[in-house]
């Protein structure tokens, strides 16, 4: 069959894939914030809805920094985080949810998604992904390109994310800034941008670059990436002094960029699969003094996983994807796994994929079910981290999100049961103390304009 | 964390890399919840003996005789599933164009159109396909091999069949023919998913004879028309990639025009139809995960899709859209997800087993458990058609498949701490001493 390639098969085999990085353990306590001339630029005008406080009763509870409570109950207030316990108290204006038999969880967070960039329906007019134009695009920004009437979206919802990061592809060495969204429905993109949440910067090693490149002027090989990436770091270093020098120096949005991720104002996500290119990228951060918030992708991380670990690098991973292509080729189930449990591992489930996106928690699921077969026992309440906390850092907004701990975010899921199980579903899901989905109320579940009024689509996304 | 005993890993390690030929074991499965895909349903507390291969015998209390005894403990027993229509042993990395043979394209470009139904995917089958033992362990027993269609090619992709991925090498059920209808063929028919059905009448006809072999219009070989005879008025089961409930629609009326026996692959807007196709003895083969209105042939695209064409009494199946072969094992997400979405449980089993099996026409081969029957079974950790649990056994044919993958070892070798140079010991890349 000429299959219709998906936006996630087309990023993988033909360069959509990239990654953003986000703050890694060593910086996890100095969220990078933007600053400069672009922090200003094409600034979030999100702003929460308005909510009475929730009060969810009764519910085993995971509260994304590794524990499970019991019967306990979560209170929001003020569109935060007021407390999560047992026995507590809200005032009569209190929405009461009944949580007995249910789960709750920190919203799911996805590192990687090209919602909106790569968006449904898959028409030529919505490629916006990739700037395959030049092997270091460092200068566009995915914000540009997101489309907020991708229905994937509000699938995404369905399935409990409540934060994105919006990636451009991986076709260029340097294929440019990524953006974190808050998944709100919304008619412009800044109405979705995450407060405060730094950029990302996203990088691709190995077949990707060389592949669309090859026959354009190169890169055509691995050693023509990696020399690139350094005539770029180096041409920013170059422009930075020169910045700092000479303040009227023209702007140059390239090395701008390249320069802001340097100095840890922009968080490095590289699209890399194969362990021996993530130890080279490892050291051309040294050799440039940035740090990598997290590798993309990563499907041979278990080969390098303690030096992940010791180095604060988090590895974005899928559960089960191989074999596409050569770097892939040696991809295994038990690679999250692998991940997590060296010592300072950062094992995050990603999704590069607007299906898999609205089954991260199934993703998680079967990362625990291979593992407990290689005999390692993963409890609930740390898979859960791999979609929470551990994601939240690698975006650099794991201050504001990521966890139920009081004043974060009351960015939150209930689950119908367990959600590690291919039956769970969400079914109530709300953004900053907003309920903005519910399963069993369609008042609660958004529709884009694209598919309002498409008289084929009683079926919806649902 | 893994602590295999050495000696035993490097028995099965060289088991893992032999066809399975060894001499198939009598086995006797005790207290099994046995999930039969049959009208037998689902038999608890039950026993399975397996002997020479075939099931023997399913009760209570079963003599082991000289079988050995496993005791399922109460956990699933099911058919060997379905991987779905994939290209399973004729592609090994979907990047590398050496390594895939799934698809014929004869035309010197994407303009020419080159008919060959007689192309037969199977002939270019390996059986030692390293994603075999990858699917293997995951309980996929047998899969149907797709005949792509691709630029320089046409619509009709060829023909596939079932192969049994037990490392023979020859399919084991008729063959099936493929063809490709709407957006994402549309590039085979002159732009216009209008020409598919153009196209298609035209090669009846010359099937039938009605346009002369000598005729310069003529599209198929004198191969390429005994082929396609051989499916008119019923002759085997024409496989059609189509979503769009408008094709869908005409894919229904000229199937009747010609008496062919279709199954559907895809299917994102079956469900607008299910009366219809209930009523033709359609199988639709879903893709429950593709939920998304990913083109303008999906925009009805649902979760519900496997559920309302099965509330309306249409068979369904299951076989994915993307990454189908590296991942055929993700078969079952679907399934669960199918299940999640509406789908009765026994329901969502039976398209993963019968009806395949009955589909492709080696129901009498697999599928099933039922007394005679080739022992194509899987014993797992808990519920099949959630991905929170994993098959622990393996048996194709009776015997019990070594649960080894290329994957598998390398989680093990990298299980293992790395060792350091200054200890004297050797690299990971030497295998562990057999003591």
């Amino acid at each position: 069959m000429l299959r219709p390639l998906t936006a996630a098969l087309c990023a993988v085999l033909f360069a959509g894939c990239a990654s953003t990085g986000s703050g890694t353990s060593g910086r996890a306590d100095a969220p990078a914030t933007p600053s400069g001339e672009a922090a200003t630029a094409f600034a979030s005008t999100y702003r929460p809805i308005a909510a009475p406080p929730v009060l969810i009763t009764g519910a085993t509870v995971l509260t994304g920094d590794g524990r499970r409570l019991e019967n306990a109950d979560v209170l929001l207030r003020d569109g935060k985080v007021a407390e999560v316990g047992t026995g507590l108290a809200a005032g009569a204006d209190a929405v009461r949810v009944e949580g007995s038999g249910k789960w709750v969880t920190p919203g799911l967070i996805d590192v990687h998604s090209h919602l909106g960039v790569y968006p449904s329906p898959g028409a030529s007019a919505h490629s916006d992904g990739n700037e395959a134009t030049a092997p270091v695009t460092a200068q566009v920004w995915a914000e540009h390109s997101v489309w907020p009437q991708d229905p994937g979206f509000g699938a995404a919802l369905a399935g409990g994310i409540t934060s994105l990061q919006i990636l451009p592809g991986s076709a260029n060495l340097v294929g440019g800034r990524g953006v974190t969204l808050k998944n709100v429905a919304a008619t412009t993109v800044q109405d979705m941008k995450f407060p405060g949440a730094p950029h990302g910067l996203k990088m691709a090693c190995g077949e990707n670059p060389k592949r669309v490149y090859g026959q354009k002027g190169g890169p055509s090989t691995r050693m023509g990436n990696v020399a690139g990436y350094r005539a770029a770091f180096i041409d920013a270093r170059d422009y930075a002094r020169k910045r700092e020098k000479d303040a009227s120096t023209k702007r140059d949005l390239k090395l701008e960029t390249l320069a802001a991720a340097m100095d840890g104002d922009i968080l490095v996500h590289i699209h890399c699969y194969r362990a021996d290119e993530m130890a080279q990228m490892l050291d051309l951060a040294k050799e440039f003094d940035f740090r990598i918030a997290a590798f993309h992708h990563g499907v041979e991380a278990y080969k390098i996983a303690d030096r992940l670990g010791a180095e604060g690098v988090c590895g974005a991973l899928w559960a089960d994807w191989w074999g596409f292509k050569m770097e892939a080729f040696d991809g295994i189930q038990e690679n999250v796994a692998i991940v997590d449990r060296a010592p300072g591992g950062c094992a995050i489930v990603h999704s590069d994929s607007d299906e898999g996106i609205q089954r991260l928690n199934q993703e998680a699921a079967k990362v625990i079910a291979s593992a407990r077969r290689a005999g390692i026992e993963i409890a609930p309440e740390r898979a859960i981290t791999w979609l929470t906390r551990n994601a939240a850092r690698a975006l650099g907004v794991d201050r504001v999100t990521g966890t139920l701990e009081p004043g974060k975010m009351g960015d939150v899921v209930l689950w119908n049961g367990n959600p590690f199980s291919v039956y769970a579903r969400a079914e109530k899901v709300w953004i900053d103390g907003a309920q903005v989905y519910d399963r069993h109320d369609a008042s609660r579940q958004p529709v884009t304009d694209f598919m309002l009024g498409q008289p084929t689509a009683q079926g919806g996304v649902r | 964390m893994n602590r295999r005993p050495v000696l035993r890993r490097a028995a099965l390690l060289l088991a893992a890399l032999l066809p399975l030929s060894a001499a198939a074991q009598d086995v006797l499965i005790r207290n099994a919840t046995v999930h039969t895909a049959t009208a037998r349903g689902t038999l608890q507390d039950t026993d399975v003996l397996v002997q020479g291969g075939r099931i023997a015998a399913i009760g209570t209390g079963l003599p082991a005789g000289s079988a050995q005894v496993v005791d399922a403990a109460g956990a699933p027993l099911t058919p060997a599933l379905f991987g779905g229509i994939t290209a399973i042993g004729i592609e090994e990395v979907s990047g590398e164009a050496s390594t895939r043979d799934g698809a014929l394209a004869l035309g010197q470009n994407a303009r020419d159109i080159t008919v060959r139904p007689e192309f037969d995917v199977t002939l270019a089958y390996n059986p030692e396909s390293i994603l075999l033992p990858v699917a293997r362990v995951e309980g996929i027993g047998f899969t149907l091999l797709n005949a792509g269609t691709t630029a320089g090619g046409s619509i009709i992709g060829g023909q596939g069949a079932v192969v049994r991925l037990d490392g023979s090498p020859d399919p084991i059920g008729p063959k099936a023919l493929f063809v490709s209808l709407g957006a994402r063929a549309s590039s085979l028919s002159g732009s216009s998913r209008a020409g598919q059905w153009m196209l298609l009448d035209q090669l009846v006809d010359e099937a039938r004879g009605r346009i002369p072999a000598d005729s310069r219009f003529a599209l198929l070989t004198p191969a390429g028309r005994a082929t396609l005879a051989r499916y008119l008025d019923g002759g085997g089961r024409v496989v059609v990639a189509v979503d769009r409930a408008a094709d869908i629609r005409q894919l229904l009326r000229w199937a009747h025009k010609h008496k062919l026996k279709i199954a559907i692959a895809g299917g994102a807007e079956a469900w607008k139809l299910a009366p219809e196709l209930a009523r033709a003895g359609v199988p639709v083969f879903v893709d429950t995960l593709a939920n998304l209105p990913g083109n303008f042939d999906r925009l009805g695209a649902t979760l519900e899709n496997a559920a309302r064409l099965h509330a309306a009494g249409v068979e369904v199946g299951f076989s994915q859209s993307d990454d189908a072969s590296h991942n055929a094992r993700k078969v079952r997400q679907l399934a669960g997800n199918a299940v999640a979405n509406g789908l009765p449980w026994e329901a969502a089993l039976a398209g993963l087993t019968r009806v395949p099996a009955q589909a492709f026409g080696v129901a009498d081969r697999t599928g099933t458990i039922a007394v005679g029957q080739p022992a194509d079974l899987v014993l797992w950790s808990g519920d099949p058609l959630d991905v929170a649990h994993t098959a622990r056994q393996v048996w194709l044919g009776g015997r019990a498949v070594p649960m080894r993958s290329r994957q598998t070892e390398l989680r093990d070798r990298y299980l293992r701490p790395a060792p350091a140079p200054e200890s004297g010991a050797l690299p990971r890349a030497y295998p562990p001493r057999v003591d």
